[in-house]
């Protein structure tokens, strides 16, 4: 694993193609922790690898906005909320474990078939 | 420094829920986080939500809610049907309610985490209105809702140190466990003030009981006090703080039956005592009580009366029949049924509804008709226990009151089945006396504190107008009731006229006597008029006579020329 030094609070957000293929990410955070910024480096790297070119990633920083956490019901930082496709998922903690965040997001079955249509 | 000066005391925040600030001798310590931990169902989120209504209506101090099991909707409609309108607090800005909702199967852990969102959501909450109180109800949700209670544990105990820092007073609720007083252990990090929750089922009754485990920098009273919970909330009955030192009267009210109250030195009970009327099955135990009420009502006065055995219309009717019209002081509102059946629900829930009623009423005598049927099994201490606590109360607001005992057949007459004798200020006795093949109603006064009294057995009788104490007859073997009473009564009455007859004979006698007396007197003085004239006659006669013969020997002497 490695850690890149990224501003999580930089609202990062690349959707290309189809618009119902993006996926939506969403990125709970309380200011710039070693585990926020963990997290989004994490996250990134598992977007680029899983989902290139088809994710969208939103930062919220509970700090600034505290009033936001109600409405996705978040408790504990970092949450990762995938808004689209639903149903909604969440993910806690730092992501350092990429295979537990690839089965959270529903990615591993995405990924096998995809591999199967392609074939 | 001084402990005891008032900078350092505890400062407290009252929970305005009735009696608790009596048990804890002031409400919840100010600034810190109590525990309350309880089962399923025993009023651990009322409670905590009734601090903060009552928080906010009472004293100005907003609340935050933060519900991990009900929506706010769900407890608004929860609450509502004891009179709390959270929307109208919420709209006010004095009360948040924020729903927490977990759903375990939405969650996947991807690694380290903490709970900064809850932190934050609760800040923010906390900033928004100014709250200076919190309710967590049950954070112990999150163990159930989010992994890894390593990190969860650590967190707990960050955020109880942070609601300090916070200087919010704080209620956090948790499930009874098995070992523990809560599942997770809370009871670790919040080490302040503990209070335990219990719903306990005995003899198929539940009773709602509360206790101060712990409360650290405070007396507190440890005993399980009863709580009640119902239209106006949580009422909690720290009945048995209070000692013996009400302070008493020396007036007087009637017994309602006026020849009782010649028995009572002439005046009847004292004001403020307790009395209690014992008797088997059918003595007129209930009727003494509506004579009572009766005439209590009459003067004006207020009487509660709970009916444990007969409905308020049994009663009314009951009563109707020997000539005491209750139906008219419950129409004028000063006459007040409760009747409710002693298995409805438990003792200290009698005890907590039993209160709430006379503190609602403010009566100036209550009628508890009868006590015994409390008495299940071998429950009689805590019956004992129970009528010492409301007596004590009922004395203390000097209020008279009025208990009737069944005493079952065969017993010792002198003893009820709740022992409570020594409670007991007025003891009047009610018994059968069988004698010459019938039973008949007498009464006694067994005691009576701090009056002179009389000491007789006295028979009663129960009329259609009503009890009427008979006269006193006492023969050969006691006193003499029913029948044998009523033959004493007839004798005595023939006795009397027997002697009214006699005297008018003799009076008759010597009426005659004295006639035949005069009609004699007439008599011999008419015969003593008959020879009166007669002797009378012959003397005249005689003197005629006499001077005839002078005349003629005059004459016959001049004729022979006598020289005599």
């Amino acid at each position: 694993m490695f850690a890149k030094s990224v501003r999580p609070d930089e609202d990062e957000a690349r959707s290309e193609g189809a618009t119902s293929d993006v996926w939506t990410l969403r990125l709970y955070v309380a200011g710039q922790t070693p585990k926020s910024i963990m997290a989004f480096a994490n996250l990134k790297n598992i977007c680029e690898e899983h989902l290139a070119g088809r994710y969208k990633i939103e930062i919220i920083d509970l700090l600034e906005n505290p009033q936001l956490a109600s409405g996705d019901q978040i408790l504990a930082i970092p949450t990762l909320v995938r808004k689209l496709p639903e149903p909604v998922r969440k993910i806690i903690g730092d992501l350092s474990n990429t295979e537990r965040v690839l089965v959270g997001l529903d990615l591993r079955s995405q990924e096998q078939g995809g591999d199967l249509n392609g074939r | 420094m001084n402990e005891h000066t008032p900078k350092n005391r505890l400062l407290k925040s009252p929970t305005g829920v009735s009696g608790l600030d009596e048990v804890t001798g002031g409400g919840l310590p100010q600034g810190r986080t109590t525990l309350i931990c309880g089962d399923a169902g025993c009023g651990k989120t009322l409670l905590g939500m009734e601090f903060l209504v009552r928080g906010a209506i009472e004293f100005g101090e907003p609340g935050v809610f933060m519900a991990f099991e009900e929506t706010a909707r769900e407890l608004a409609v929860n609450v509502a049907s004891l009179g709390f309108d959270l929307d109208e607090l919420v709209a006010r800005k004095q009360l948040v309610i924020d729903y927490v909702h977990i759903e375990r199967s939405e969650i996947e852990e991807t690694g380290e985490y903490d709970l900064n969102g809850l932190f934050i959501r609760l800040g923010h909450a906390i900033d928004t209105i100014g709250a200076k109180r919190v309710v967590l109800d049950t954070v112990e949700a999150l163990f159930t809702g989010l992994p890894n209670p390593t990190i969860l544990r650590a967190e707990l105990r960050r955020l109880f140190r942070w609601l300090k820092d916070k200087g919010v007073t704080a209620i956090v609720t948790g499930e009874r466990g098995e070992v523990t007083l809560t599942r997770e252990g809370l009871e670790e990090y919040v080490s302040d003030c503990v209070i335990v929750l219990e719903h306990r089922v005995r003899e198929q009754v539940s009773s709602r009981l509360l206790r101060v485990v712990k409360y650290r920098g405070s007396t507190h009273g440890t005993n399980e006090y009863p709580f009640l919970i119902d239209e106006s909330g949580i009422s909690v009955l720290p009945i048995t703080s209070i000692r013996l030192q009400h302070d008493v009267l020396s007036t007087r009210i009637s017994t309602g039956v006026p020849r009782l109250d010649s028995m009572f030195g002439g005046a009847g009970y004292y004001v403020g005592s307790s009395c209690l009327i014992s008797g088997s099955a059918g003595t007129g135990k209930s009727s003494f009580a509506a004579h009572f009420a009766d005439a209590a009502c009459q003067r004006g006065e207020r009487i509660l009366y709970f009916a444990f055995e007969e409905s308020p219309g049994q009663i009314i009717r009951n009563m109707r029949a020997i000539g005491v019209d209750l139906a008219r002081h419950v129409e004028q509102g000063l006459l007040q049924f409760r009747a409710n059946r002693p298995s409805y629900y438990g003792l200290e829930m009698h005890l907590a509804t039993m209160h709430k009623a006379i503190n609602a009423f403010e009566p100036q005598a209550v009628i508890l008709d009868p006590i015994n049927s409390f008495v299940v099994g071998n429950n009689s201490v805590e019956v004992k226990s129970m009528l010492m606590r409301l007596i004590d109360f009922l004395k203390s607001k000097q209020i008279t009151t009025l208990l009737t005992s069944l005493t079952a057949g065969g017993e010792d007459l002198e003893r009820t089945d709740t022992a409570i004798s020594s409670l007991i200020d007025t003891w009047l006795l009610l018994v059968d006396i069988e004698s010459s093949g019938e039973r008949n109603r007498g009464l006694y006064i067994l005691k009576s504190r701090g009056m002179a009294h009389s000491n007789q057995i006295r028979e009663f009788l129960i009329t259609d107008r009503g009890i009427e104490l008979s006269d006193v007859y006492i023969g050969p073997a006691g006193v003499l009731t029913g029948s044998a009473r009523m033959a004493q009564e007839a004798q005595e009455q023939a006795e009397r006229t027997a002697r009214f007859r006699e005297i008018e004979r003799l009076r008759l006698g010597l009426e005659h006597k004295r006639k035949a007396m005069e009609a004699q007197i007439a008599t011999l003085q008419a015969e003593f008029a008959t020879q009166e004239a007669e002797a009378l006659a012959i003397i005249e006669e005689e003197e005629a006579l006499k001077t005839q013969e002078v005349l003629d020997q005059s004459a016959m002497a001049a004729n022979r020329q006598a020289d005599h």
